[in-house]
């Protein structure tokens, strides 16, 4: 912590120092700066480049400001009195048939009025010249952000210096070196070191970083260290550490792609088992394929929407934790829609399980219809909470993001809910009842049909959780629920009736597959090639993984 | 067949492959004139049908829900309008003798099987055996490990998804998502003449028609009064010693073949063939053209084809954000308050009004009950699939 404030108050001194350093040039700005913003306006390349760097090698974060206005545009050339000024453009706007344009001094940014376009002559950055202007951009953000207090914008700032490698950053990123605390900032530092030594570095020393990468598992610098492998003038202990180094990083490689393949595998298969659940107890119990389960999910996708944007509107300062009271609103949303179809429709169709396959999908099509008429057919905007965003680093080139932890951990809560719900509760031993013999179970006085309500309306509750879920990973539309639901289909299919670890193993498998076979094939032949496994799969099981035995022909 | 049904069909078949045809033949002044632009969308509708009856003998009859018809009408559909795409030759906009979208694509050479194509008589057999062996495989596949009731309409919807994805992608050499279009001829005679269009239309009739034979021979054979029992109770007709799969199979090929007709049909016709007639949504749309038709007796599946697309036509030019709640109200109602479709609505409608006729007639000749009793057991809805 105090390390952290010497840092922050270094970098107040040193913002202090650099703005006093310069109220006396602002007050009569240097000759050389008054020929720079000269040469700016005028037609030379080469002049113009010059000028950049004068203003950039004043570090005066307030000319960097400037630069930076130069580089997107946005500065003007004013010609008033015969003397040509530069000022920059802020916001703009019609006024009658004129386009105005506020304008502000190029330094103080003062405000100088608004004045019509066609007065300005637009001082315009070509390419060149914004890659001059980029360095001393990169040099001032980056020494900014190497004290900012969040690791991560202390890590990405590293990255970026052992991506460019400059020589002149050594001392800094030392500098840095010495002072951080936090374990994956320290690695990212080493490694921005190690590159710069093994680019600029007297031999030993490249010998030496090449060994410090290969330690470090730099995925970052192979080329660099190809390059060194293959430099014939290079000394043969420099190779040797840099082919030593290379083959180390490619078993790292192969290790950590193993992990996030297993990774992203397990985050799939949550999202499939969310999905399956809800649809599977309302298979297994009523044989009732709910083609409306999607659009349930998407009915709790758009609860969430409205959730956020009524903490956005009512409470801006509690707006993290929106997202907690999203969750059990989208599952009532969906659960309150679930019950009305429920009661509403598909009671009268037990029994006829095809109907009830077309009346849920002529639901899901009023439902989506809805949706887009309700929220227009574009998609809306749900933003993650902070919490929610960025990931864990678990090991050197893999950062797990937090969102899909997050969804892998609901689908555990999920599935030991459910486990708690249909084996230690009395309504889940009636439910258990009802699927396995609806008519004994009426017979023995379970009322069926308020069984089939409230086990519909908490599939579709589920549906709505899948939904809130959804909209931390992928885009919140009227068609959300469609992308998905025939995977979730494939799940309950091969995952069998009736038993809940026929969907977790099925959900398992799918995701794990989809995922497996993914970067050999792509998305969409991904796709057909478990579509065939599936259909081969129940070759040997047509009822699924696990189909309930018992005196039953039709089963 | 019965005689009523046989006087209707002949009626109905001369209005739609004679009369219209000649309607559209007369000068547009005439008050009896048929547009170019209803002929076509008569003939679109008429290519529906056909893969309506199709879907209706496997759902109606033999009991299996269908959601992927879609793929085997594209199958056919992609068959013709490869052979549509060649016959344009050089006189494309890239005046290339490669199809336009391949140039896009910077393909250099004809893909191998695109070169068959070339020959009429083999597109003509790539209609009818391409849908069919593909049909022929998922069904033996799917019937011979018993995978029946919603499994299977789970089943077809996700082949109806992955050949949407398939036939999407540009490394296919089928068009990507724009498809086959710009025919210009087909089979020699130019597409964009009148009588191009008339020949194509009664050709589609006729086909309509021939296919309706060939589905109501099916269904009065000794095949098709199995094929209805093993709708009612596939166990029992397992164990009464037939084999249901391959009965089921057979009828599942005849509808796939059915569709990839229609499909053929369907291409030179409207001019364009998409991945999106394959997809998800069009196949089940398929469904409930049968549906709302009434299912089970062939006529229904007709009548609901053209109705429910005429519907679509009207609805989707004018009150496009209603279009899909009709639909899905459609869905609902059709399963809910009209289980036998418009056609059993009808008969119902129908027998009652005939039983008020027959009871007044009952009471002054004293002859009621037996009639009304009859009557009854007629109307009947056909019993549900299992």
């Amino acid at each position: 912590m105090s390390d952290r404030l010497t840092v922050l108050l270094s970098l107040v001194v040193w913002l202090a120092a650099g703005a006093a350093g310069h109220a006396a040039t602002a007050a009569a700005p240097s000759p050389e700066i008054v020929g720079a913003l000269a040469d700016l306006t005028g037609d030379d390349a080469d002049k113009r480049e010059a000028a950049v760097t004068v203003l950039g090698r004043t570090r005066d974060p307030k000319w960097l400001q400037f630069l930076l206005a130069l580089r997107d545009g946005s500065v003007y050339a004013r010609t008033d009195a015969g003397k040509t000024e530069l000022v920059v453009g802020g916001t703009r706007a019609t006024r009658g048939d004129q386009d105005v344009i506020d304008i502000a001094g190029a330094y103080d940014r003062e405000p100088l009025g608004t004045v019509p376009l066609t007065e300005l002559k637009e001082v315009a950055a070509d390419r060149k010249l914004r890659l001059a202007i980029k360095p001393f951009l990169d040099a001032g953000e980056t020494q900014v952000q190497l004290a900012d207090p969040d690791p991560a914008v202390r890590r990405g700032a590293a990255v970026k210096l052992g991506n460019q490698a400059a020589a002149g950053a050594a001392p800094v990123v030392e500098a840095a070196l010495k002072k951080e605390g936090d374990r994956w900032v320290r690695h990212a530092l080493a490694e921005a070191l190690a590159l710069i030594h093994l680019t600029h570095g007297a031999p030993a020393l490249r010998a030496a970083a090449a060994r410090t990468l290969g330690d470090l598992h730099s995925e970052s610098a192979v080329p660099a260290l190809q390059q060194l492998a293959a430099d014939t003038a290079a000394s043969p202990a420099e190779r040797d550490a840099a082919v030593h180094a290379i083959r180390g990083i490619e078993r790292w490689g192969l290790l950590t792609r193993t992990v996030e393949t297993l990774f992203q595998g397990a985050s799939l298969a949550s999202i499939l088992l969310l999905m399956a659940l809800g649809l599977a107890v309302v298979f297994g119990l009523m044989g009732v394929i709910n083609m409306a389960h999607g659009e349930l999910m998407a009915l709790g996708a758009y609860a969430t929407f409205v959730v956020q944007n009524w903490f956005r509107a009512a409470w801006p300062a509690h707006f993290d934790s929106y997202f907690l009271l999203a969750l059990p609103v989208s599952f009532l949303v969906a659960a309150v829609v679930g019950l009305a179809l429920e009661r509403g429709v598909i009671r009268f169709l037990y029994g006829r399980p095809l109907e009830t396959l077309l009346l849920t999908w002529g639901a899901s099509l009023i439902i989506q219809q809805g949706l887009r008429l309700w929220f227009g057919a574009a998609n809306v905007d749900v933003s993650s909470p902070s919490w929610l965003s960025g990931g864990v680093p678990v090991m050197v080139g893999l950062t797990l993001p937090y969102n899909r932890v997050f969804i892998i951990g609901l689908a555990t809560v999920s599935v030991a809910a459910m486990y708690w719900l249909l084996f230690r509760t009395s309504a889940g031993l009636r439910i258990r009842a009802v699927t396995q013999n609806r008519a004994m179970s009426s017979c023995l006085g379970v009322r069926a049909g308020v069984v089939d309500a409230t086990t519909f309306a908490f599939g579709a509750g589920l549906a709505g959780l899948a939904g809130c879920a959804l909209t931390q990973i992928g885009n919140v539309g009227p068609s959300l629920g469609q992308n998905y639901i025939v995977d979730s289909f494939m799940v309950v299919v091969t995952g069998g009736v009736g038993k809940l670890a026929g969907t977790i193993l099925a959900s398992a498998g799918l995701g794990g597959l989809t995922k497996g076979i993914e970067p050999a094939l792509g998305a969409v032949f991904g796709k057909v090639a478990i579509l065939v496994a599936v259909i081969l799969f129940l070759q040997r099981r047509p009822a699924g993984l696990f189909a309930t035995r018992g005196r039953n022909a039709e089963a | 067949m019965p005689k009523r049904e046989a006087v209707a069909l002949g009626i109905v078949a001369v209005a739609l492959a004679a009369v219209l045809p000649l309607c559209n033949m007369l000068p547009p002044s005439s008050s009896l004139a048929v547009s170019n632009f209803t002929l076509n969308l008569f003939g679109k509708f008429l290519t529906y049908a056909i893969l309506a009856l199709g879907l209706d003998l496997l759902w109606g009859y033999a009991g299996v829900l269908s959601l992927g018809h879609g793929v085997f009408f594209g199958l056919g559909a992609y068959a013709m309008g490869m052979h549509l795409m060649l016959e344009i030759g050089s006189k494309s906009v890239y005046q290339s003798a490669l199809p336009d979208f391949m140039v896009w694509n910077q393909v250099t050479a004809l893909p191998l099987f695109w070169q068959p194509f070339h020959s009429s008589v083999f597109t003509l057999a790539a209609i009818v055996l391409v849908p069919g062996l593909f049909g022929l495989a998922f069904g033996y596949l799917a019937f011979r490990s018993r995978i029946r009731g919603v499994y299977f309409s789970i089943i077809t919807q996700a082949l109806a998804l992955s050949a949407w994805l398939v036939f999407n992608r540009n490394e296919m050499n089928l068009g990507g998502t724009n498809g086959l279009a710009d025919f210009k001829t087909v089979f020699g005679f130019p597409l964009n003449q009148p009588g191009t269009q008339r020949a194509l239309y009664l050709v589609t009739a006729l086909t309509l028609a021939a296919a309706y034979l060939l589905c109501r021979w099916i269904t009065l054979t000794r095949a098709g009064k199995v094929i209805v029992a093993i709708r009612d109770s596939e166990t029992r007709v397992l164990f009464s010693g037939y084999s249901p799969a391959a009965y089921k199979l057979f009828v599942f090929v005849v509808s796939a073949v059915l569709a990839g007709v229609a499909g053929a049909l369907y291409a030179p016709q409207v001019g364009i063939i998409t991945p999106a007639k394959i997809g998800v949504l069009p196949s089940i749309e398929m469904v409930v053209w049968v549906a709302a038709g009434g299912r089970g007796t062939l006529y229904g599946a007709v009548l609901g084809a053209f109705g429910v697309n005429w519907i679509q036509s009207w609805l989707t030019t004018s009150y496009p954000d209603f279009w899909l709640l009709f639909l899905g109200g459609l869905f609902m109602g059709a399963v809910l308050f009209f289980p036998d479709g418009i056609v059993g609505a009808l008969g119902r409608l129908g027998s009652r009004v005939h039983r008020i006729l027959t009871k007044r007639r009952a009471r002054a000749t004293l002859d009621g009950p037996h009639l009304s009793q009859a009557t009854h057991v007629l109307s009947r809805p056909p019993s549900s699939d299992q």
